[in-house]
Protein backbone atom coordinates (compact mmCIF):
# COMPACT_ATOMS: atom_id res chain seq x y z
CA UNK A 1 0.00 0.00 0.00
CA UNK A 2 2.99 2.40 -0.35
CA UNK A 3 1.16 4.05 -3.87
CA UNK A 4 -1.72 5.87 -0.89
CA UNK A 5 -1.43 9.26 -1.01
CA UNK A 6 -0.72 10.61 2.41
CA UNK A 7 0.17 14.18 1.48
CA UNK A 8 -3.00 15.56 2.86
CA UNK A 9 -1.90 14.00 6.31
CA UNK A 10 0.51 16.23 6.54
CA UNK A 11 -0.21 19.12 4.46
CA UNK A 12 -0.36 21.66 7.17
CA UNK A 13 3.34 21.23 7.66
CA UNK A 14 5.51 22.77 5.52
CA UNK A 15 8.58 21.49 4.79
CA UNK A 16 11.68 24.06 3.27
CA UNK A 17 10.98 21.62 0.40
CA UNK A 18 7.10 21.70 -0.12
CA UNK A 19 6.61 24.72 -2.20
CA UNK A 20 3.22 27.12 -1.41
CA UNK A 21 0.33 26.13 -3.65
CA UNK A 22 -0.45 29.30 -5.61
CA UNK A 23 -3.55 30.58 -4.80
CA UNK A 24 -6.17 30.71 -8.12
CA UNK A 25 -8.38 33.65 -8.52
CA UNK A 26 -11.80 32.95 -8.72
CA UNK A 27 -12.78 35.83 -10.87
CA UNK A 28 -13.32 34.45 -14.06
CA UNK A 29 -13.45 36.15 -17.60
CA UNK A 30 -17.14 37.11 -18.24
CA UNK A 31 -16.55 38.70 -22.12
CA UNK A 32 -17.34 35.92 -23.61
CA UNK A 33 -20.75 35.34 -21.92
CA UNK A 34 -21.68 38.83 -22.51
CA UNK A 35 -20.61 38.39 -26.21
CA UNK A 36 -23.08 35.64 -26.00
CA UNK A 37 -25.64 37.31 -24.02
CA UNK A 38 -25.83 40.36 -26.74
CA UNK A 39 -25.86 38.16 -29.06
CA UNK A 40 -29.26 36.51 -28.17
CA UNK A 41 -30.58 39.70 -26.80
CA UNK A 42 -30.35 41.25 -30.78
CA UNK A 43 -31.83 37.86 -32.05
CA UNK A 44 -34.60 38.10 -30.22
CA UNK A 45 -35.29 41.94 -30.50
CA UNK A 46 -35.01 41.30 -34.36
CA UNK A 47 -37.43 38.24 -34.29
CA UNK A 48 -39.91 40.18 -31.44
CA UNK A 49 -43.25 40.76 -33.12
CA UNK A 50 -44.18 43.40 -30.89
CA UNK A 51 -47.07 45.07 -32.78
CA UNK A 52 -49.58 42.37 -33.01
CA UNK A 53 -52.52 42.64 -35.71
CA UNK A 54 -55.48 44.37 -34.92
CA UNK A 55 -59.01 44.23 -36.26
CA UNK A 56 -61.95 46.23 -38.24
CA UNK A 57 -65.23 44.82 -37.42
CA UNK A 58 -67.55 43.95 -40.68
CA UNK A 59 -70.87 43.14 -40.76
CA UNK A 60 -72.82 42.88 -43.80
CA UNK A 61 -76.76 42.07 -44.80
CA UNK A 62 -78.11 38.92 -45.43
CA UNK A 63 -78.87 38.80 -49.80
CA UNK A 64 -82.85 39.75 -50.18
CA UNK A 65 -84.43 38.27 -53.56
CA UNK A 66 -87.12 40.01 -52.58
CA UNK A 67 -87.99 43.29 -54.49
CA UNK A 68 -90.59 44.57 -51.42
CA UNK A 69 -88.23 43.87 -48.46
CA UNK A 70 -84.67 45.77 -50.05
CA UNK A 71 -83.92 48.60 -47.94
CA UNK A 72 -85.39 51.84 -49.50
CA UNK A 73 -83.15 54.64 -48.94
CA UNK A 74 -83.34 58.73 -50.56
CA UNK A 75 -82.29 59.70 -52.99
CA UNK A 76 -80.98 62.60 -52.25
CA UNK A 77 -79.11 61.94 -48.91
CA UNK A 78 -77.31 59.06 -50.58
CA UNK A 79 -73.38 59.23 -51.90
CA UNK A 80 -72.09 56.27 -53.81
CA UNK A 81 -68.30 55.62 -54.05
CA UNK A 82 -66.72 53.67 -57.02
CA UNK A 83 -63.39 52.19 -56.37
CA UNK A 84 -61.61 51.62 -59.29
CA UNK A 85 -57.82 51.03 -60.30
CA UNK A 86 -54.72 53.00 -59.06
CA UNK A 87 -55.82 53.90 -55.93
CA UNK A 88 -58.58 56.56 -57.71
CA UNK A 89 -62.23 56.84 -56.49
CA UNK A 90 -65.28 57.88 -58.24
CA UNK A 91 -68.46 59.30 -56.73
CA UNK A 92 -72.02 60.55 -57.43
CA UNK A 93 -74.55 62.10 -55.09
CA UNK A 94 -78.10 60.82 -55.77
CA UNK A 95 -78.84 59.16 -58.90
CA UNK A 96 -76.24 59.09 -61.44
CA UNK A 97 -76.96 61.60 -64.37
CA UNK A 98 -74.25 61.72 -67.31
CA UNK A 99 -76.20 63.52 -70.24
CA UNK A 100 -75.23 66.76 -72.30
CA UNK A 101 -74.69 69.45 -69.53
CA UNK A 102 -75.58 67.44 -66.66
CA UNK A 103 -72.87 65.40 -65.29
CA UNK A 104 -72.84 64.34 -61.41
CA UNK A 105 -70.39 61.61 -61.87
CA UNK A 106 -66.76 62.73 -60.60
CA UNK A 107 -63.26 61.36 -59.72
CA UNK A 108 -61.68 61.68 -56.44
CA UNK A 109 -58.76 60.12 -55.15
CA UNK A 110 -58.80 58.33 -50.95
CA UNK A 111 -57.06 61.75 -49.66
CA UNK A 112 -60.16 63.77 -50.70
CA UNK A 113 -62.68 61.66 -50.44
CA UNK A 114 -63.32 62.07 -46.33
CA UNK A 115 -63.75 66.15 -47.14
CA UNK A 116 -66.74 64.89 -49.46
CA UNK A 117 -68.37 62.72 -47.17
CA UNK A 118 -67.85 65.06 -44.28
CA UNK A 119 -69.37 67.62 -46.55
CA UNK A 120 -72.17 65.14 -47.90
CA UNK A 121 -73.18 64.32 -44.29
CA UNK A 122 -73.63 67.80 -42.97
CA UNK A 123 -75.90 68.19 -46.07
CA UNK A 124 -77.90 65.73 -45.31
CA UNK A 125 -77.46 66.56 -41.21
CA UNK A 126 -78.89 70.14 -42.14
CA UNK A 127 -81.62 68.77 -43.78
CA UNK A 128 -82.85 66.50 -41.36
CA UNK A 129 -87.22 67.01 -40.99
CA UNK A 130 -88.05 65.65 -37.71
CA UNK A 131 -91.60 65.53 -38.87
CA UNK A 132 -90.91 62.61 -41.48
CA UNK A 133 -88.56 60.46 -39.64
CA UNK A 134 -89.09 57.57 -38.05
CA UNK A 135 -89.56 58.73 -34.37
CA UNK A 136 -88.66 55.00 -33.11
CA UNK A 137 -85.43 54.88 -34.48
CA UNK A 138 -84.26 58.45 -33.79
CA UNK A 139 -85.14 57.90 -30.14
CA UNK A 140 -83.26 54.77 -29.99
CA UNK A 141 -80.14 56.95 -31.64
CA UNK A 142 -80.28 59.75 -29.05
CA UNK A 143 -80.59 57.10 -25.97
CA UNK A 144 -77.40 55.78 -27.73
CA UNK A 145 -75.82 58.51 -27.71
CA UNK A 146 -76.55 59.94 -24.65
CA UNK A 147 -75.39 56.68 -22.72
CA UNK A 148 -72.32 57.13 -24.72
CA UNK A 149 -71.61 60.36 -23.34
CA UNK A 150 -72.16 62.69 -26.37
CA UNK A 151 -72.12 66.36 -25.79
CA UNK A 152 -74.45 66.72 -29.05
CA UNK A 153 -76.36 63.89 -28.48
CA UNK A 154 -79.93 65.84 -29.51
CA UNK A 155 -78.14 66.12 -33.35
CA UNK A 156 -77.58 62.32 -33.19
CA UNK A 157 -80.25 60.83 -35.04
CA UNK A 158 -80.04 63.58 -38.05
CA UNK A 159 -77.48 61.34 -40.13
CA UNK A 160 -80.07 58.72 -40.01
CA UNK A 161 -80.67 59.24 -43.63
CA UNK A 162 -76.96 59.44 -45.14
CA UNK A 163 -76.15 56.11 -46.77
CA UNK A 164 -72.72 55.93 -48.13
CA UNK A 165 -72.72 52.86 -50.89
CA UNK A 166 -69.68 51.59 -51.84
CA UNK A 167 -68.71 49.31 -55.28
CA UNK A 168 -65.59 48.62 -55.56
CA UNK A 169 -64.96 47.26 -59.21
CA UNK A 170 -62.99 44.43 -60.01
CA UNK A 171 -59.84 46.31 -60.07
CA UNK A 172 -59.89 47.55 -56.95
CA UNK A 173 -57.76 46.40 -54.44
CA UNK A 174 -58.55 44.60 -51.08
CA UNK A 175 -56.25 47.70 -49.50
CA UNK A 176 -58.19 50.21 -51.62
CA UNK A 177 -61.61 48.46 -49.96
CA UNK A 178 -59.85 48.50 -46.35
CA UNK A 179 -59.38 51.78 -46.90
CA UNK A 180 -62.83 53.10 -47.74
CA UNK A 181 -64.17 50.99 -44.65
CA UNK A 182 -61.60 52.49 -42.45
CA UNK A 183 -62.95 56.29 -43.79
CA UNK A 184 -66.81 55.15 -42.36
CA UNK A 185 -65.36 54.20 -39.08
CA UNK A 186 -63.20 57.71 -39.22
CA UNK A 187 -66.32 59.67 -40.22
CA UNK A 188 -68.84 57.63 -38.00
CA UNK A 189 -70.97 56.81 -40.96
CA UNK A 190 -73.03 54.81 -39.35
CA UNK A 191 -75.18 53.30 -42.40
CA UNK A 192 -73.16 52.19 -45.65
CA UNK A 193 -73.25 49.43 -47.97
CA UNK A 194 -71.02 47.11 -50.04
CA UNK A 195 -72.41 46.52 -53.23
CA UNK A 196 -71.45 45.05 -56.65
CA UNK A 197 -71.24 47.83 -59.33
CA UNK A 198 -73.43 48.16 -62.56
CA UNK A 199 -72.30 47.81 -65.83
CA UNK A 200 -73.14 51.17 -66.67
CA UNK A 201 -71.35 52.97 -63.70
CA UNK A 202 -67.89 50.56 -64.35
CA UNK A 203 -68.32 51.56 -68.03
CA UNK A 204 -67.93 55.57 -66.99
CA UNK A 205 -65.50 54.55 -64.71
CA UNK A 206 -63.25 53.06 -67.43
CA UNK A 207 -64.21 55.68 -69.72
CA UNK A 208 -62.94 58.31 -67.26
CA UNK A 209 -59.66 55.88 -66.20
CA UNK A 210 -58.83 56.25 -70.54
CA UNK A 211 -58.91 59.87 -70.24
CA UNK A 212 -57.24 60.47 -67.27
CA UNK A 213 -54.28 58.23 -68.76
CA UNK A 214 -54.73 55.63 -65.38
CA UNK A 215 -52.84 52.20 -65.93
CA UNK B 1 16.39 61.71 -8.81
CA UNK B 2 13.04 60.24 -6.64
CA UNK B 3 11.03 58.75 -8.27
CA UNK B 4 7.50 58.56 -7.87
CA UNK B 5 5.87 55.22 -8.07
CA UNK B 6 2.44 55.23 -9.83
CA UNK B 7 0.41 52.48 -7.95
CA UNK B 8 -0.51 50.29 -10.64
CA UNK B 9 -4.24 50.15 -11.67
CA UNK B 10 -5.98 47.06 -12.99
CA UNK B 11 -6.88 47.80 -16.27
CA UNK B 12 -9.88 44.89 -15.37
CA UNK B 13 -13.67 46.35 -14.89
CA UNK B 14 -16.27 44.39 -12.81
CA UNK B 15 -18.44 42.80 -15.27
CA UNK B 16 -20.81 41.02 -12.89
CA UNK B 17 -23.59 44.16 -13.34
CA UNK B 18 -23.15 44.28 -16.80
CA UNK B 19 -24.24 40.58 -16.99
CA UNK B 20 -26.75 40.83 -14.96
CA UNK B 21 -28.15 43.84 -17.11
CA UNK B 22 -27.87 41.82 -20.12
CA UNK B 23 -29.25 38.64 -19.16
CA UNK B 24 -32.78 40.39 -17.67
CA UNK B 25 -32.50 42.16 -20.75
CA UNK B 26 -32.58 38.88 -22.63
CA UNK B 27 -35.42 37.02 -20.12
CA UNK B 28 -37.86 40.04 -21.20
CA UNK B 29 -37.12 39.48 -24.73
CA UNK B 30 -37.61 35.31 -24.55
CA UNK B 31 -40.57 35.99 -22.54
CA UNK B 32 -42.10 38.78 -24.52
CA UNK B 33 -41.61 37.16 -28.21
CA UNK B 34 -44.35 35.54 -29.46
CA UNK B 35 -43.06 33.14 -32.59
CA UNK B 36 -45.10 33.72 -35.76
CA UNK B 37 -46.47 30.57 -37.68
CA UNK B 38 -44.78 29.71 -40.13
CA UNK B 39 -46.61 31.62 -43.63
CA UNK B 40 -46.50 29.52 -46.66
CA UNK B 41 -47.52 32.72 -48.18
CA UNK B 42 -46.57 35.92 -47.17
CA UNK B 43 -49.60 38.38 -46.91
CA UNK B 44 -49.05 42.45 -46.17
CA UNK B 45 -52.01 43.46 -44.36
CA UNK B 46 -53.79 47.24 -45.08
CA UNK B 47 -54.13 49.71 -42.14
CA UNK B 48 -56.89 50.82 -40.22
CA UNK B 49 -57.52 52.80 -37.47
CA UNK B 50 -59.73 50.65 -35.45
CA UNK B 51 -57.81 48.88 -32.62
CA UNK B 52 -60.04 45.64 -31.52
CA UNK B 53 -57.29 42.25 -30.84
CA UNK B 54 -57.33 40.11 -32.96
CA UNK B 55 -58.61 36.88 -31.36
CA UNK B 56 -56.34 33.81 -31.44
CA UNK B 57 -58.53 30.83 -31.08
CA UNK B 58 -61.72 29.72 -31.62
CA UNK B 59 -61.62 31.37 -35.20
CA UNK B 60 -61.21 30.52 -38.48
CA UNK B 61 -58.51 32.61 -40.51
CA UNK B 62 -59.21 33.17 -44.86
CA UNK B 63 -56.76 34.64 -46.38
CA UNK B 64 -56.20 36.36 -49.60
CA UNK B 65 -52.30 36.67 -50.75
CA UNK B 66 -51.15 39.23 -53.82
CA UNK B 67 -51.66 36.70 -56.71
CA UNK B 68 -55.92 36.40 -55.56
CA UNK B 69 -55.07 32.60 -53.58
CA UNK B 70 -57.38 31.70 -50.87
CA UNK B 71 -56.55 29.82 -47.90
CA UNK B 72 -58.15 28.58 -44.87
CA UNK B 73 -56.46 28.53 -41.73
CA UNK B 74 -58.03 27.16 -38.44
CA UNK B 75 -57.07 28.84 -34.87
CA UNK B 76 -57.74 26.36 -32.30
CA UNK B 77 -54.55 27.00 -30.24
CA UNK B 78 -56.19 24.87 -26.97
CA UNK B 79 -58.23 21.98 -28.35
CA UNK B 80 -56.64 19.62 -31.44
CA UNK B 81 -60.06 17.94 -31.79
CA UNK B 82 -61.16 20.88 -33.84
CA UNK B 83 -58.79 20.06 -36.38
CA UNK B 84 -59.90 16.27 -36.41
CA UNK B 85 -63.54 17.19 -36.79
CA UNK B 86 -63.23 19.47 -39.71
CA UNK B 87 -60.56 17.33 -41.98
CA UNK B 88 -63.12 14.33 -41.27
CA UNK B 89 -66.31 16.19 -41.90
CA UNK B 90 -64.04 17.12 -45.45
CA UNK B 91 -63.32 13.90 -46.02
CA UNK B 92 -66.90 12.50 -45.79
CA UNK B 93 -69.02 15.22 -47.49
CA UNK B 94 -66.20 15.22 -50.85
CA UNK B 95 -65.30 11.19 -50.70
CA UNK B 96 -61.92 12.12 -50.45
CA UNK B 97 -60.90 8.76 -49.06
CA UNK B 98 -58.03 10.25 -46.77
CA UNK B 99 -56.16 8.03 -44.60
CA UNK B 100 -56.33 8.23 -41.15
CA UNK B 101 -52.68 9.56 -41.22
CA UNK B 102 -53.26 11.77 -43.61
CA UNK B 103 -56.00 13.51 -41.77
CA UNK B 104 -53.98 12.94 -38.45
CA UNK B 105 -51.47 15.51 -40.72
CA UNK B 106 -53.90 18.42 -41.01
CA UNK B 107 -53.77 20.45 -38.13
CA UNK B 108 -49.67 20.50 -38.94
CA UNK B 109 -50.70 22.41 -41.96
CA UNK B 110 -51.17 26.35 -40.84
CA UNK B 111 -52.65 27.48 -44.28
CA UNK B 112 -55.01 24.75 -46.45
CA UNK B 113 -54.60 26.21 -49.76
CA UNK B 114 -55.51 23.49 -51.81
CA UNK B 115 -58.94 22.15 -54.33
CA UNK B 116 -60.06 19.12 -52.98
CA UNK B 117 -58.51 17.11 -55.34
CA UNK B 118 -55.28 18.35 -54.19
CA UNK B 119 -55.65 17.96 -50.65
CA UNK B 120 -54.71 14.12 -50.80
CA UNK B 121 -51.79 15.07 -52.06
CA UNK B 122 -50.57 17.78 -49.39
CA UNK B 123 -51.74 15.95 -46.25
CA UNK B 124 -49.68 13.11 -47.57
CA UNK B 125 -46.48 15.02 -48.05
CA UNK B 126 -44.79 15.52 -44.65
CA UNK B 127 -45.01 19.50 -43.38
CA UNK B 128 -40.94 20.21 -43.59
CA UNK B 129 -41.92 19.43 -47.57
CA UNK B 130 -45.09 21.36 -48.10
CA UNK B 131 -43.00 24.71 -49.13
CA UNK B 132 -42.28 23.10 -52.25
CA UNK B 133 -45.75 21.94 -53.17
CA UNK B 134 -47.78 24.47 -55.80
CA UNK B 135 -50.57 25.91 -53.96
CA UNK B 136 -53.20 27.21 -55.97
CA UNK B 137 -55.39 28.57 -53.58
CA UNK B 138 -59.10 27.15 -52.46
CA UNK B 139 -61.48 27.59 -55.59
CA UNK B 140 -63.34 30.39 -54.90
CA UNK B 141 -64.38 32.67 -58.13
CA UNK B 142 -66.83 30.40 -59.40
CA UNK B 143 -70.04 30.43 -57.59
CA UNK B 144 -71.31 27.06 -58.78
CA UNK B 145 -68.38 25.43 -57.15
CA UNK B 146 -66.92 27.82 -54.30
CA UNK B 147 -65.33 25.56 -52.11
CA UNK B 148 -64.47 27.81 -49.14
CA UNK B 149 -68.22 27.45 -48.24
CA UNK B 150 -67.25 23.59 -48.04
CA UNK B 151 -64.78 24.42 -45.15
CA UNK B 152 -66.71 27.05 -43.38
CA UNK B 153 -69.86 24.24 -43.06
CA UNK B 154 -67.33 22.20 -41.45
CA UNK B 155 -65.86 24.64 -39.84
CA UNK B 156 -68.88 25.50 -38.36
CA UNK B 157 -70.14 22.15 -37.45
CA UNK B 158 -67.01 21.81 -35.52
CA UNK B 159 -67.23 24.55 -33.38
CA UNK B 160 -71.35 24.18 -32.83
CA UNK B 161 -72.25 25.80 -29.55
CA UNK B 162 -69.01 28.07 -29.22
CA UNK B 163 -68.00 31.45 -30.46
CA UNK B 164 -66.07 31.10 -33.66
CA UNK B 165 -64.86 34.16 -34.90
CA UNK B 166 -64.36 34.51 -38.84
CA UNK B 167 -61.02 36.42 -39.68
CA UNK B 168 -60.13 37.27 -43.58
CA UNK B 169 -56.99 38.60 -43.95
CA UNK B 170 -56.16 39.87 -47.22
CA UNK B 171 -52.89 41.29 -48.86
CA UNK B 172 -53.05 44.59 -50.29
CA UNK B 173 -52.53 44.16 -53.64
CA UNK B 174 -55.20 40.92 -53.84
CA UNK B 175 -58.10 42.39 -55.73
CA UNK B 176 -61.79 42.88 -55.04
CA UNK B 177 -63.46 39.97 -56.86
CA UNK B 178 -61.30 37.11 -54.68
CA UNK B 179 -62.84 39.74 -51.23
CA UNK B 180 -66.35 39.34 -52.55
CA UNK B 181 -65.69 35.58 -53.52
CA UNK B 182 -65.19 34.87 -49.72
CA UNK B 183 -67.82 37.11 -48.59
CA UNK B 184 -70.37 35.02 -50.58
CA UNK B 185 -69.15 32.07 -49.39
CA UNK B 186 -69.48 33.03 -45.34
CA UNK B 187 -73.01 34.61 -46.21
CA UNK B 188 -74.41 31.50 -48.38
CA UNK B 189 -73.30 29.94 -44.62
CA UNK B 190 -75.70 32.47 -43.06
CA UNK B 191 -72.02 33.67 -41.07
CA UNK B 192 -72.29 38.18 -41.48
CA UNK B 193 -70.07 39.65 -39.24
CA UNK B 194 -66.64 39.41 -39.85
CA UNK B 195 -63.31 40.74 -38.68
CA UNK B 196 -60.52 42.38 -41.32
CA UNK B 197 -56.63 41.42 -39.78
CA UNK B 198 -55.46 44.75 -40.13
CA UNK B 199 -52.19 46.78 -39.02
CA UNK B 200 -53.16 49.76 -36.91
CA UNK B 201 -52.68 52.99 -38.21
CA UNK B 202 -52.90 56.53 -36.60
CA UNK B 203 -56.04 58.38 -36.17
CA UNK B 204 -56.14 61.86 -38.41
CA UNK B 205 -56.75 64.21 -35.28
CA UNK B 206 -60.06 65.86 -34.94
CA UNK B 207 -62.02 63.45 -37.06
CA UNK B 208 -65.65 62.13 -35.49
CA UNK B 209 -64.00 59.09 -34.61
CA UNK B 210 -61.18 60.97 -32.94
CA UNK B 211 -63.56 62.87 -31.02
CA UNK B 212 -65.58 59.84 -30.07
CA UNK B 213 -62.47 57.66 -28.74
CA UNK B 214 -61.46 61.23 -26.88
CA UNK B 215 -64.42 61.18 -25.23
CA UNK B 216 -64.74 57.37 -24.06
CA UNK B 217 -60.93 57.79 -22.48
CA UNK B 218 -61.99 60.70 -20.37
CA UNK B 219 -65.02 58.95 -18.55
Amino acid sequence: MSSVDTSSDDSHKKGPGVKKAKKLSTRVDMTPMVDLGFLLITFFIFTATMSSPTTLPLNMPKDVEDEKKKTEVKQSSVLTIILGKGNQVYYYEGQLEVSEGKNNFKSSNFKDIRKIIIDKKKDVMSRFNAATADPESCAAEKELAKKNGDPDWENACKDMDFVVIIKPNEEATYKNTVDILDEMAINQVKRYAMVKVLPDENGLVKLTEASNGIK
Amino acid sequence: MPSIKMPKKSTDTDMTPFVDIAFLILSFFIMATKFKPPETVEIKTPGSVLSQPLPAKNAVMISMDSLNRVFFTVLSENDTKKYDAIIQGINTSQNLGLTPAEMANFKNVYMTGVPFSGLKQLLATPVSEQAKLRLPGIPVMDSANNQLIWWIQQAKIAFAGQTLNYLIKGDNNSKYPAFEAVLNALKKNDEFKYKLVTSLDGLPDGSELDKVQKRSKKK
